[in-house]
């Protein structure tokens, strides 16, 4: 069976527990507006322009993003960091793009990495229909998941789908006590309004055995991406947020008991 | 935090101006110039040498300082050492006016000079005899900068003081030199005689450190007297005691073994100017029952054991590593003498070494931040993760101190090497990476080996392109070679013959030492010259290896993966087309050098395609230098490390098949070529460990990291995490850079030089070409803000 990922980030330290390796699945039903990986939403491999500078020099080469894998090539791939993972106690992390949208040839490498005492994450929006949740869950020792705005208006405004199913996979996922870290992307003006921050709190004091949420500034990291890929940039001239304003969401959500991380 | 003393004498040591001292030299030339000199066996001339030195030579001691002991007349005044190197009137001009790594030369020193010690040494010194003998291969091997000659201006040295130093006095050796006269007294050894004249010397050298220290002790006692504060009067009086008992007898206080070990320290690098000068070794190990022993008799306090260590570090600092000319400057291109202080590792039952001083000195390590002594950690499975993150924390502070070792590889290679398991858990590193047994080995490094230089020769069949001189093997026109294959054997051909240029060139060397310029001082030092009867130099010492080490082995991976992949493999170019571009110097190949730099597999990507041929030039290399045997009745070994050898032998080498240009830097140590490596730092690990590291002396890996990376406790818990990955493959060594602004501006410019630089962004971290253009200005913003 292939799949077809995007890239590969060896010695990734923000997704999940130690030393991690993080593979990025192309495809995603969501179009966040801040989204990091623009070239991650579409399924297919699409083309760009790479650019390489030397004396001053550009040079163009037209590269695709996107590559179909097997298996078995991917999982000699993640292997090869074994020692790493076994020093930090890491393991591999699927992102995306959502991992869900090809959750088969998820589900194939997660059950080699189960077979090879290999720890795994699933870094996820959580938007996939219950049964994928219910299959995955069987095979994956972590989620990463993301909350982003309560509002169903909202939601569907600023990552094009609803947030219902997302928060029924949540609960799901909390009645069965996966092991799940929540996401906050905290991007100024959308998901940091008091509002919304409320009602995530709210949200989260229903849930029965998730207590650890991960809060992610917002940076403009992606804008070349952006740019690369000809890709309308909704977020462009939007500012960061301070160490200090990430420190106070911080307090806030450590005074509801949760454990809070910045930046995963 | 530092008090105001040690405010003030480190002050002092980083504002003292570098200048050439005359003084030793004037002594030296003197002395050989005396009758008695020439009555006397060469041994005891030299310790007598060593005598005159430190009867004369000019006392110092520095206001406030509570370890004394200076080699000049004044910090950083530097001696020179015309019986191994003699300065011109031409290299004093330059040493003074060069623009880094200077030493000021004043009219008076150049005049003395000009009277007094070129006459009496030019063509006498041991480079002059040297150069006089070698063969015409040789000299044109170094000419062409195929390899560099580590004895040609400073004596045979890096070793270590071991355990045994730590706790006995001169005295209990002027006892082990009598019973070792006696026994070869009754021998019938036809070398019976020889041994007992060494055996003289070094009795000599034992009364005369203990003479030098009583000199210190007068001194002291005479400020003594002068002294107005009653404070430092009885630190003065107390100093004096101390100078009249160590080293004669053995330290039994924390203070009376550091000024213990400064005097035989002195003494090293005061007989002659040893290549990496000399160094404590497991500091933390022979401190620590001392430390101890005080804490609970109630005689020491932890903030006077911190002070004394810090007085301590200060001295190292003043002495600045001898003047190096010409091709020596250009491969150790430093004021650092390479003094590395060994932290941690394991005792030698085998157990957890880590103690309370081992913290300690690391708390000293970051509040001195000084460039020397320089300092390691030796990191072993049986560490806590404690210490080692302690390290860490320090390193993220950006000046590469300390430098992290895996004490279990070190012991691995040295029991290979076939020392005893005990002899090699009391070893380390010293110097940059080089392994040794501490106390008891005589580990001489004799010169780095350009391994690109030996493929150029190859490429042109025999002929250094860069003078058109024939200097190597004629294996093929470059065009006949149908694989890579050939051309790697045409490639074992030439190495082969210049490292055999190499060992016989130093059996000259090494003869030459052995005879003329025995060090008996040292050889007190070092187990087992005494029992032995023979020099450290001589091959007296309980271990003997000569090093050859090889650079730039980043450089010569990606040289030949360059050729396989797009002559053989691929056949996007011909041999011939591929050699007209590099005498073009890429001149009107700019696609093709796109091509080479950017389209072509690289070592450090963990991409066996690149790494197979890092194997093999490995193996070569090793294979023709490993075990050979040395005039010392040792054998030669390998180890791979530059110093700054990479820049030097760039700069004798013509454009290569990755990309290089003309005369530019070669790789570091084992580290990927600047720029080659793409998919961080697991992967440049995993490359690197392909290479068995057990077999050599030493690799050198440098990985970077922006500062920011390091911002977080769980960032650091991960590094350490990552180190011990690297260990568990037998890694050697390893160390973070930790990159400056000023370097992160350069990257912005020259992207490909940096495509491997990781810079924490805000709250995950990425690589910094990846950054959008304002991102990184802000990033270089944040760092020199974090630089402040």
């Amino acid at each position: 069976m292939e799949g077809i990922i995007f890239d590969i980030k060896h010695f990734a330290v923000h997704d999940g527990p130690g030393i991690r390796q993080t593979i990025f699945l192309k495809g995603c039903p969501l179009s966040c507006w801040w989204c990091h990986n623009p070239e991650s939403q579409d399924p297919k491999p699409e083309k760009f322009i790479r650019i390489h500078k030397l004396d001053g020099q550009e040079y163009k080469k037209e590269e695709t993003a996107g590559y179909q894998i097997s298996v078995g090539e991917l999982f000699t791939i993640i292997q090869g960091d074994q020692i790493f993972y076994e020093e930090s106690g890491g393991g591999v992390t699927f992102s995306g793009g959502e991992p869900l949208m090809q959750y088969e040839f998820l589900a194939e490498m997660l059950k080699l990495c189960k077979m090879n005492h290999i720890h795994t994450c699933i870094d996820t929006t959580g938007y996939a229909s219950l049964k994928i949740i219910e299959k995955i869950a069987l095979l994956a020792d972590c989620f990463l998941f993301d909350l982003k705005l309560m509002n169903h208006k909202s939601h569907q405004k600023y990552t094009g789908v609803p947030v219902e199913r997302i928060l029924n996979n949540l609960r799901w996922l909390d009645n069965n006590q996966a092991n799940v870290v929540l996401r906050f992307p905290v991007i100024p003006g959308i998901t940091d309004t008091t509002k919304n921050i409320g009602e995530i709190k709210s949200f989260i004091q229903t849930l029965q055995n998730i207590h650890q949420i991960d809060l992610l500034p917002y940076h403009d990291v992606a804008n070349g991406k952006y740019e690369r890929f000809h890709k309308e940039n909704k977020m462009k001239g939007t500012r960061p947020l301070s160490d200090r304003e990430m420190l106070n969401l911080k307090l806030e959500f450590e005074a509801i008991g949760l454990k809070v991380g910045i930046g995963g | 935090m530092m008090n105001a003393r040690i405010k003030k004498l480190r002050n002092d040591s980083l504002t003292a101006i570098n200048t050439l001292s005359p003084e030793r030299a004037v002594l030296v030339t003197r002395f050989y110039q005396s009758e008695l000199a020439q009555k006397v066996s060469v041994p005891v001339k030299r310790a007598l040498t060593f005598k005159y030195i430190l009867e004369n030579k000019k006392i110092c001691i520095n206001d406030g300082e509570l370890i004394v002991g200076e080699r000049g007349p004044a910090p950083k005044a530097t001696p020179t050492y015309p019986e191994v190197s003699l300065h011109s009137l031409h290299d004093l001009e330059v040493l003074h006016t060069r623009p880094k790594v200077w030493f000021r030369v004043d009219d008076e020193t150049k005049r003395i000079y000009e009277r007094v010690i070129i006459p009496f040494w030019k063509g006498n010194s041991q480079r002059d005899k040297m150069f006089a003998l070698l063969p015409d291969e040789w000299k044109a091997a170094y000419e062409a900068g195929v390899f560099t000659e580590f004895q040609e201006q400073r004596a045979p040295g890096h070793t270590v003081a071991g355990k045994k130093i730590f706790h006995k006095g001169m005295f209990d050796l002027k006892k082990e030199i009598r019973e070792s006269m006696e026994k070869h007294q009754l021998s019938a050894d036809p070398e019976k005689e020889n041994k007992i004249e060494e055996l003289k010397a070094m009795d000599i050298a034992a009364d005369t450190i203990i003479n030098f220290a009583n000199r210190h002790a007068e001194a002291l006692e005479k400020l003594a007297q002068e002294e107005t504060d009653s404070v430092r009067k009885a630190e003065l009086r107390e100093m004096a005691r101390i100078c009249r008992k160590v080293p004669a007898h053995a330290p039994e206080t924390f203070h009376e073994m550091l000024q213990h070990y400064w005097f035989i320290h002195l003494g090293v690098i005061t007989e002659v100017n040893p290549w990496d000068s000399f160094n404590p070794g497991r500091l933390d190990q022979h401190l620590y029952p001392l430390y101890k022993k005080e804490r609970e008799a109630g005689t020491l306090t932890k903030e006077s054991a911190i002070e004394l260590l810090q007085s301590f570090w200060v001295k190292f600092n003043n002495h600045p590593a001898p003047p190096k000319m010409g091709v020596t400057a250009m491969e150790s291109n430093t004021y650092t003498d390479f003094s590395l202080i060994n932290l941690g590792g394991l005792k030698e039952d085998g157990t957890d070494a880590v103690n309370e001083i081992t913290y300690i000195l690391l708390d000293v390590i970051e509040e001195m931040r000084i460039l020397q002594p320089s300092s390691m950690v030796q990191l072993s499975r049986k560490n806590p993760d404690q210490f080692i993150e302690r390290a860490i924390k320090i390193t993220r502070t950006g000046f590469g101190q300390p430098s992290i070792f895996n004490a279990d590889a070190i012991i691995k290679e040295l029991v290979r090497q076939g020392k005893d398991i005990i002899d090699a858990r009391n070893g380390g590193a010293s110097g940059c990476v080089e392994t040794g047994a501490f106390g008891t080995e005589s580990y001489i490094l004799t010169g780095y080996f350009n391994l690109n230089k030996i493929l150029e020769i190859t490429l042109y069949n025999g002929v250094d392109p860069v003078t058109g001189k024939e200097i190597g093997l004629k294996t093929g026109s470059p065009g006949s070679f149908q694989s890579i294959e050939e051309l790697l054997d045409a490639y074992k051909k030439q190495l082969n013959y210049f490292a055999d240029i190499k060992l016989k060139g130093n059996v000259v060397i090494e003869k030459l030492y052995a005879e003329d310029l025995p060090v008996p001082f040292l050889s007190l030092i070092i187990e087992d010259c005494i029992s032995n009867g023979v020099d450290y130099n001589a091959g007296g010492a309980r271990y003997n290896t000569s090093y050859v080490q090889g650079v730039g082995l980043g450089s010569i991976t990606d040289n030949i993966t360059s050729i396989q992949y797009n002559v053989f493999d691929q056949k996007k170019i011909s041999m011939d087309q591929l050699l007209k571009a590099i005498d073009a110097d890429f001149e009107g190949y700019s696609q093709l050098r796109h091509d080479l730099i950017y389209e072509t597999p690289k070592y450090g990507n963990d991409d066996d395609y690149a790494d197979r041929y890092a194997v093999d030039v490995f193996e070569l290399f090793y294979n023709a230098i490993n075990g050979k045997p040395t005039y010392r009745g040792g054998v030669f070994r390998i180890n791979l490390l530059p110093t700054t050898c990479h820049v030097y032998f760039g700069s004798v080498l013509k454009a290569t098949p990755d990309g290089r240009k003309a005369f530019e830097p070669l790789s570091e140590g084992i580290s990927p070529v600047q720029g080659a490596d793409k998919k961080g730092p697991t992967a440049v690990l995993k490359s690197a460990a392909k290479i068995d590291h057990i077999k050599t002396g030493g690799t050198l890996l440098n990985q970077k990291f922006s500062p920011s990376f390091f911002k977080d406790d769980q960032s650091i818990t991960k590094l350490s995490q990552l180190v011990r990955s690297y260990f568990r493959m037998n890694g050697h060594h390893i160390q973070f850079n930790v990159v400056s602004a000023k370097t992160l501006r350069d990257a912005q410019k020259h992207p490909e030089k940096y495509t491997d630089l990781i810079v924490r962004v805000a709250g995950y971290s990425d690589y910094f070409n990846d950054l959008g253009e304002d991102l990184q200005n802000e990033i270089i913003r944040r760092t020199e803000h974090e630089e402040i």
